[in-house]
Parts: structure tokens; sequence; C-alpha cells
């Protein structure tokens, strides 16, 4: 079985490239599940569900996704391997855009949208910085300036990513995604021992603990001072 | 090249200080170290907070060097004179009816079908530079040979520029600083002159005219689409342009096709108005997916270009008398 990353920022576009994507993968008779991880609330399932897709949600509630896909990936590639997808594809929304969930060895695929404004490839972090594909969308709503722009400063950040545009209406570019993904000659059994190609921000101050109180006795663990000058 | 210093880096590859700055790298105090022995100095607790991946900045660099080196010689030497859209199927499996197609450049070519009938492949496969690998099966030669992979995977030099209807401008900038971030990512020397040459232009075509100050998101309908066919014409890399419909309203929709064409771009576009179709000498018919025909536009029809023009000139010429407050007179439809 394909196993395939998926990330980006929320609203960004994801599952409408995705599904699009499987679209085109179906044609050539490549059966493709989805699972898709995020925060508090998601109903994409609903729509893999409707296209007849195979899916599973996972909701990490209090913890950051991005923790809670390492700590399940095993779990779901078992279930893909269960089901002998052809290709299992994850959806994880990045909440900081500090972590990536991308794994060594495993197509990463990070979805960005036009309008997210011309410094965001600047602030999202290993998320970008470290995926195989770019894959940029809204791109039919900005003027072909702003779209040249957005993916100059996407290839400053990632120059080894190939970057592509998709109209996640139209599924426009999607079919050439799908023969980018697909590799013949990938077969995941198992994800055990692999590497995070990034390791996760360190975090556990109290309020990861669930402080809840404000002020300086309450601080503890891995706090830091913004700094304001003098 | 990872042996040079950071000054010696910029002094032969200007465009790295856009590589650094992306990545939040302050080497203003280090520029006699190498790159690597900069991001060795810094320390282990600035490396974990700011996610560098110093091997990955190092190879990205390199890469980096590589890409804009090309793209400034690509830029010299990409010379696109002519695309040839070879027959696939279309959604039944039937064969194209066309032998080939050759679009060469400062020609342009309309695309007329239903919504759904297979425009956006169309455009798709001309973009991905399609090699029998797409669902239609068409072959997309340039310059008559079997294209280069590059047009398919860099990021800065796309093959197909695109303009529609429903674009807008997103970001809160002025036309100037606008123009300037563009001109900067395209590389271009000379700045200011680009800028007052787009300007120019851009005022030639819309009703309304507009200054450098004016910012982007506060340019009228017909303002905005005069700015980015200007600017497209201009500064955009790309030397296929698509254009989506343009609206018939405060632009000046020949001079726009005019001077696209007159900067050496390919143009198909998408239309159903009559006044642009025919504007084309060729049309590209789609029906189910497929390329249906190809109509070379008749001497009748171009006759009847001519009475489509007048009609459009006295509706433009009301428009900019409401504009001005003056009352409209029947006399303004005789004086044609």
């Amino acid at each position: 079985m394909n196993l395939i990353v998926f990330s980006g920022p929320p609203s960004s576009g994801k599952t409408s490239v995705i599904l699009k994507t499987i679209e085109a993968l179906k044609q050539r008779d490549i059966s493709v599940g989805v699972v898709k991880f995020d925060c508090l609330y998601t109903d994409d399932d609903v729509l893999y569900e409707k296209a007849g897709i195979p899916v599973k949600k996972g909701l990490s509630g209090a913890l950051c996704p991005d923790h809670f896909f390492a700590s399940n990936i095993e779990e779901v590639v078992q279930w893909g391997n269960s089901l002998k997808l052809d290709m299992l594809i994850t959806e994880s929304a990045g909440l900081c855009n500090r972590c990536s969930p991308y794994i060594k060895n495993i197509k990463g695929v990070c979805v960005i949208d036009n309008l997210s404004g011309i410094n965001t490839p600047k602030k999202i972090g290993p998320m970008l910085k470290s995926a195989d594909i770019v894959v940029i969308t809204k791109g039919d709503i900005v003027s072909q300036a702003e779209r040249e722009v957005f993916a100059s400063k996407v290839s400053s950040v990632n120059p080894k990513a190939i970057t592509m545009h998709i109209n996640g209406l139209t599924g426009q570019g999607a079919y050439e995604l799908s023969t980018l993904l697909y590799d013949e000659d990938q077969n995941i059994e198992t994800v055990e021992g692999m590497e995070l190609r990034f390791p996760m921000p360190s975090a556990l101050c109290s309020y990861c603990l669930g402080e809840t109180r404000i002020g300086k006795e309450y601080q503890m663990g891995n706090v830091r001072k913004i700094d304001l000058g003098d | 090249m990872m042996d040079l210093t950071i000054r010696e880096l910029e002094e032969k590859y200007p465009f790295v200080v856009g590589y650094f700055e992306a990545h939040k790298l302050d080497v203003e105090d280090h520029k006699d170290k190498s790159f690597r022995e900069y991001l060795d100095s810094l320390s282990e607790d600035y490396v974990e907070e700011w996610a560098i991946n110093k091997e990955k900045l190092i190879q990205d660099l390199e890469i980096y060097i590589k890409q804009m080196k090309e793209f400034l010689g690509i830029k010299e030497d990409m010379g696109v004179n002519s695309l040839t859209i070879l027959p696939g199927h279309d959604k039944s499996g039937n064969k194209e009816r066309f032998g080939e197609l050759t679009i060469s450049k400062s020609e342009i070519v309309s695309i007329v079908g239903p919504t759904g009938s297979g425009k956006s492949r169309l455009l798709a496969d001309i973009e991905w530079t399609a090699m029998k690998d797409t669902p239609t099966g068409r072959t997309i030669l340039i310059n008559g040979e079997l294209p280069d992979k590059k047009w398919r995977f860099s990021s800065n030099n796309k093959l197909v520029a695109q303009l529609s209807q429903n674009m807008n401008f997103v970001m809160d900038l002025t036309v100037r600083e606008f123009l300037e971030l563009h001109a900067a990512s395209r590389l271009v020397e000379d700045v200011e002159g680009t800028i007052d040459r787009i300007i120019d232009e851009a005022n030639k075509l819309a009703g309304e005219k507009f200054d450098l100050n004016t910012p982007v998101t506060a340019l009228s309908g017909g303002q905005s689409r005069a700015l980015m066919i200007a600017d497209t014409a201009i500064l955009s890399s790309s030397p296929i342009v698509l254009i989506d419909e343009i609206e018939n309203a405060g632009i000046d929709r020949k001079k726009a096709l005019e001077l696209l064409v007159s900067r050496d771009k390919i143009v198909l576009m998408a239309t159903h108005d009559p006044i642009l179709a025919l504007m084309a000498n060729r049309r590209i018919v789609i029906k189910n997916g497929g390329i249906d025909k190809v109509i070379e536009t008749s001497k009748e029809e171009k006759e009847l270009l001519v009475e489509l023009e007048k009609m459009d000139n006295i509706i433009q010429r009301m428009r900019n008398e409401l504009r001005c407050g003056q009352q409209l007179n029947i006399q303004l439809t005789m004086e044609n």
C-alpha cells in the first residue's frame, strides 16, 4: 500500500484537492482510503463517504492533532492494509504551523492557498519547508501577479518541492497531482520504526497540563517571556 | 559554492538575500563566515526555537541558487514561438476531429462551448504539456517538439498565465507597492521603468484613469482588469495567456488584446461574446470533452465584427456620458 501524508492550514482546500485527486486515481482502478485528523470537529468524513471512499476520522480533542497523528499512524496504516487499499491518504490540519506530520521516505504534500496572504509561506514552518509537493489552491480568484509572487515565495522557502496549482472546484491540476502520488513499487506494511522528518516543538508548561489561572506563580515548566524592550 | 563566505555569495548571487530573508536568517554580522559556519554558530536553543533544519537549509540553498540561475537564463532564451495541439479523444472515446492545431505567438484563438464541455481540461492539458498521459490523450508540442519537463515542475516558469472574470486583488498594497513586489519576484532590473510602462498601458485600457498611489483593492472592476492585463503582458514570464471572458465594462478590450499580442503572447480566450470571439482568426469548438472542430473566422464574420464594434462604441460612449452626468439623446446613435 502507498501512504501519502497531506497537511496544510485549516480551510486551505485539502479535502477538495484530495477528493478530486482520488477521482483521477479511481479512473486508473487505484483504490484509495482516507483518514482525517482534526482537533475538535470535522464533517469532512461525510464528504468522503458520499464519494464512496473508505474513511475514518480521528479527533485529537485536548491534544495537538499532529502529536495525535504520530501516536496513531501505525494503527491507521494497519486499518488501510486490512482493507487492501492501494493507497492510504492521511489528512491533517496543522494548528500552530510549527509541527509537521511528515515521515521520512513517505510522500508529504502541503496544501496552502493564495488567499492566505503573501507572508504565509514565511510563517509556516516545517509543514511547508519539508514537504515534497506543495499544492497551491484558490488561484482562480486572485490575480496572475499574486499567483506568481506567492509561488516565488513558496519556492524560496522550499526550492526542492514540486509546486503545483490546483483548482479544488474544477479539479484542474488534480489529475496531474495523481500521477505524482502513486508509486507501484512502494508497499508500506508498517511505519513502526520510521521517523518523523522534523521534531515537534517542546512544550509542557503548566498550561499544557490544564492550569487556567494567570500569574507568575502558576507558570511552571517551559515558560518564556515576550521581549517588549524597556 | 558552499565554501564561499556569505558576503561572496551575496556578491555573486544577489538574489540569495531573498532566501536568507524568507528563512528569517539574520546573516548581517556573519558575512565573513560560510553559510555552514553561520548555521553552526547558532545556539542549539535558537535552532530548536525557530525550527531550523541545517542540512536542509544548506541543500536547499544550492537548489535555490541553481533554480534562480536557470530562471535568469531562461528569461533570455525561453522563446516559445508556437504551441501545437495533437488530437486525443472526447469523453466517449471518439477521436477528436482535427488534424493538428498550431498557434503561433502573437496569435489569438478563441474557445467556445457550453459550461462543463471540457475547456478547463484543454487548458490543463496545455499547462501540463500533456504527452498522451492525461484523460484526453492529447499531446502538446512547443516549437513543434515534445516539450521539456521543466514546464511541468518549475514553480517560477509556468507555461500559462490566466486571467479570469473572478479574479481579484487580495493584497493590501498600493498599485506601486504591488508592482514592485511582482517585479522583484521576477528579478526585473529596471523596476521603475517597468512600473511606469505598466501603469501607462493600464491607463490606456481603463475607462477611468488611476495612479500609482491607489490601493489595488480600491480599483474598480474595469481598472483592476486593466492593471491585471497590463501586468500580465509586461511582467509575467508565461508565454501563453489564457483569458476567461473579459467583461464589457470600463475596459477597452480590443486594446487589451492588442497589448498582449504586441508582447509576443499566445492568447487563448474562452468567450461567448461575439465581439471577442470574432476578433480571433480561429475558434476552437469544444463538445463532450473533446475538440469538435476548429473554425476559421469567415470574411462575413469579420464584416459583422465591424458592425458589432460600432454598436459597442455607442454603448461605451453612452456609458461615459452617464458617468459625466449628461443626459443621453438619440443623436448619439446616429453619429455612427
